[in-house]
């Protein structure tokens, strides 16, 4: 993947937008690498970044419990368990949710004012915050912010879509980006394996093929 | 601060060379294994792809889920540590004008995360000027670096095709993957659109080669953007060159070594080059009998302009006054879309090599067309490994195309939403265009007065524009992607609602990481800073091996090119050493 590219492929993968997107001398001692060998991360992480990384797992906690609590009911609203994968919460949405708006600050005020937004809604209607609310309330309340084109001419719930869609978006994204997440989208790369061209059955499923010239020219594996 | 002073390396090179990318690893290679004693400074953090590997990680190993940050602009799994702006070392803009400026600062440079798009120039694009009356030729021709590209070609190790193009020249390939299902689709309707398509030319091994280097075969796990710690199987200065030239004893890496100036002597010959260490801050001196500059054709640049001596009062290299001059990047713009007929589909292994399979060489006579020049144009699509954004915007889609046959409301929630995000999986499908710009002295970088970076060495000023020639390019690309996308069936969600005011998406000067032309080289030394040989028309002893000697960069990504010069340039300061020249 170019590396350009892989940020337009996410968007891509985002279906419409473009948004998402040691030293040494040389008198005596040989060229080391910088590698943390720091159990936390199991990939690369150069100086700069690990001390970054340290900050962020050094910072308070962002969401309340409160704030959690919530977040975790909407996310296994959007992503319940099926019978193909786990919810949301099975797969630790929240907690990448949680890291997340460390690490992007953009989205905390959005997540914090949306999560007080959709409580005083919930107060004002049933009495109650969102998390207190009965199940059968709950969806109700997500009814009426869950579909853009439903609340088009309602501004009143206005924020609550966006928050909703950001919140959707961020479930989303942390699932499908989970072990349980990735098996369920059906993902079978990130191995060692002998490309041979698209499945006989796809192309046919297509009504395409190679032609002499690609069948003779490009690299082909028996095994 | 203690005692401030300057600390002299004992150690005498043969040659010091600034920067660890492909011109600089390429010298360093062939120098070392020829038996010269080489100082290969880098600005960056030393790495090697052995022991700093993300590659075959999974999303989850990212906290972020492979989401970019500030010391990974391109996520969190690309192998380069660099960006857009890096800390403590600014630069300045003329107002109304723009660059961005990409740095690495790691050994091997970008060469860890490239594209791996490995293009020959043909015989038009050293002859530009005598084509089309703009820019100036190259004072060599396509066969004074054809030798130099079939050697790099074996050495390196590239796929493709022997296709007899004139202008996109055949060479020595290893056997490229076939055509992933929805580049098939794009064949098809680019042929349609009269857009050429073939076999995408990548420096990856699709069978082993006999190297020095301990390199493999690829195993198609599509992330050479993460550098090929398991195989070596893809080009990287480190992997490649760096480590091999290491393994003679005749290279000793300085890394977080940020270089001010090259010295100079009375005679106004190089001796060697000043640098603070990152490490201790520090200051040194290395000394050296060549010094080879290959820092980034900007940065390269920089180090010039700022080593102002009684000799070379204008900067080293620079009584022409070209230094920083004829700065220019490649055109790029951009769309992309969804394929219906991909919705649902069978999931297998996909990933293939790091890019994609196909590409389009540049196909029309430019003598039909409003622009000078061309472009070639990139590809990608499918089912890729899902990372941070993953379905970002999901009730823009689940409600406009039926799913499974059934009418949703956009968004929504639940076990009816993961089915839409199994639906549209690997569904995407986009291109981009990369083109030749045309170089202009009124294009340039010069030292910023006022500002200096972390370590007091003065910056860099850009004044860059894009002219009318770029601006009718980016149009022409936008139209052929809207007819190759439109000959599929393809929808196109992002990249299509340009005009002029964006100057129709075009890219700004920078963006596409491709700098050039600020150290060009020339026969006349009032008009270039380099010979033929990217030897300091100035200083005999002094050359620059990396973007910055380029006269004009084709519409081919400039690294092929800059390997083969550096490769050529090395043998000739062998070859001047021995005959006692230099």
């Amino acid at each position: 993947m170019d590396r350009r590219k892989s940020l337009k492929l996410i968007a891509a993968g985002a279906l419409a937008t473009p948004v998402v997107i040691a030293g040494c001398n040389t008198d005596d001692k040989k060229a080391e690498s910088p590698q943390a060998n720091d159990q936390t991360f199991n990939l690369d992480r150069n100086p700069d970044e690990l001390k970054y990384e340290k900050e962020i797992l050094a910072k308070e906690k962002f969401f309340t419990p409160e704030e959690m609590t919530t977040i975790t009911v909407l996310a296994d609203i959007i992503i319940p368990k099926d019978a193909v994968s786990g919810s949301a919460s099975d797969a630790k949405v929240p907690a990448f949710i949680e890291f997340i708006v460390k690490d992007m600050p953009q989205h905390q005020v959005p997540m914090r004012g949306g999560l007080r937004w959709l409580d005083m809604h919930c107060l004002k209607k049933y009495e109650k915050a969102f998390k207190d609310c009965t199940p059968a309330q709950q969806i109700e309340m997500v009814d009426l912010i869950a579909y853009p084109e439903r609340a088009k001419d309602k501004p009143e719930l206005k924020p609550g879509v966006s928050f909703f869609s950001l919140m959707r978006n961020l479930t989303a994204t942390g699932f499908y980006t989970s072990e349980e997440g990735v098996k369920d989208i059906g993902y079978a790369g990130n191995k060692p394996t002998q490309w041979n061209g698209v499945p006989a059955e796809v192309l046919k499923q297509y009504n395409v093929a190679y032609t002499e010239k690609e069948i003779k020219e490009c690299i082909s594996f028996t095994s | 601060m203690g005692d401030l002073q300057i600390k002299k390396q004992a150690k005498k090179y043969d040659a010091v060379i600034v920067g660890s990318g492909a011109g600089g690893g390429m010298a360093a290679y062939m120098l070392a294994k020829s038996g010269l004693k080489v100082c290969l400074l880098e600005a960056g953090y030393m790495y090697d792809p052995q022991k700093n590997v993300t590659q075959l990680k999974n999303p989850w190993d990212s906290p972020r889920r492979g989401a970019s940050t500030k010391i990974r602009p391109f996520g969190d799994f690309d192998a380069c540590y660099g960006g857009w702006s890096v800390e403590g070392e600014p630069f300045t803009k003329e107002a109304g004008t723009d660059w961005m400026w990409w740095r690495a600062r790691m050994l091997g440079g970008r060469t860890n995360h490239w594209g791996r798009i490995s293009l020959r120039f043909g015989p038009k694009d050293f002859k530009r000027k005598s084509i089309d009356g703009l820019g100036d030729d190259w004072p060599i021709g396509y066969e004074d670096v054809k030798p130099y590209y079939d050697r790099v070609d074996q050495l390196i190790g590239i796929f493709g095709t022997n296709e007899g193009l004139e202008n996109d020249p055949d060479g020595f390939f290893l056997p490229p993957p076939k055509p992933r299902l929805h580049e098939l689709f794009i064949k098809n309707a680019a042929g349609q659109a009269g857009v050429k398509v073939i076999p995408s030319r990548l420096s990856i091994l699709t069978k082993s080669i006999e190297n020095d280097a301990g390199r493999g075969a690829c195993f198609f796990c599509g992330q050479c953007n993460r550098n090929c710690s398991v195989a070596k199987a893809d080009f990287s200065s480190t992997n490649v060159l760096i480590y091999p030239a290491l393994k003679t004893g005749n290279v000793d890496v300085v890394a977080n070594a940020m270089v001010r100036e090259v010295i100079t002597n009375k005679e106004g010959l190089a001796t060697g080059v000043s640098y603070i260490s990152k490490d201790d801050m520090q200051e040194y001196q290395v000394e050296g009998r060549v010094v080879i500059l290959a820092a980034s054709a900007c940065e390269s640049a920089r180090i010039l302009l700022n080593s102002k001596s009684a000799r070379h009062p204008n900067g080293l290299a620079n009584s022409s006054n070209v230094v920083g001059k004829y700065l220019h990047d490649s055109t790029g713009a951009a769309l992309g879309g969804i394929l219906p007929q991909l919705f649902d589909r069978k999931r297998y292994n996909e990933d293939g090599v790091g890019g994609m399979h196909i590409y389009s060489p540049w196909w029309l006579d430019n003598k039909k067309l409003d622009f000078p020049r061309g472009y070639h144009i990139e590809y990608w699509g499918g089912m890729s490994q899902p990372s941070y954004g993953f379905s970002w915007g999901i009730e823009n889609l689940n409600g406009k195309y039926l799913v499974k046959g059934q009418q949703k409301e956009g968004g929504g929630y639940g076990q009816s939403l993961k089915e839409d995000y199994r639906y549209f999986y690997g569904c995407g499908v986009g291109m981009a265009g990369r083109g030749e710009a045309i170089p202009l002295a009124s294009n340039y970088c010069e030292i910023d007065p006022t500002t200096v970076d972390r370590f007091g060495i003065p910056v860099l000023k850009f004044n860059v524009k894009w002219s009318e020639h770029e601006i009718k390019q980016a149009k022409h690309m936008k139209e052929t992607f809207k007819e190759v996308m439109h000959n599929m069936g393809a929808i196109i969600t992002w990249g299509a609602d340009d005009d002029e005011k964006n100057n129709w998406g075009l890219s700004k000067p920078g963006e596409i990481i491709h700098e050039a032309g600020t150290v060009r080289m020339g026969n006349d030394p009032k008009s270039s800073a380099l010979n033929k040989w990217s030897q300091a028309h100035d200083c005999k002893n002094l050359f620059c091996v990396d973007g910055g000697q380029f006269v004009s960069q084709a519409d081919k990504n400039i690294t092929w090119t800059i390997l083969a010069l550096s490769m050529r340039a090395s043998e000739y300061i062998i070859d001047e050493m021995k005959k006692q020249h230099i």
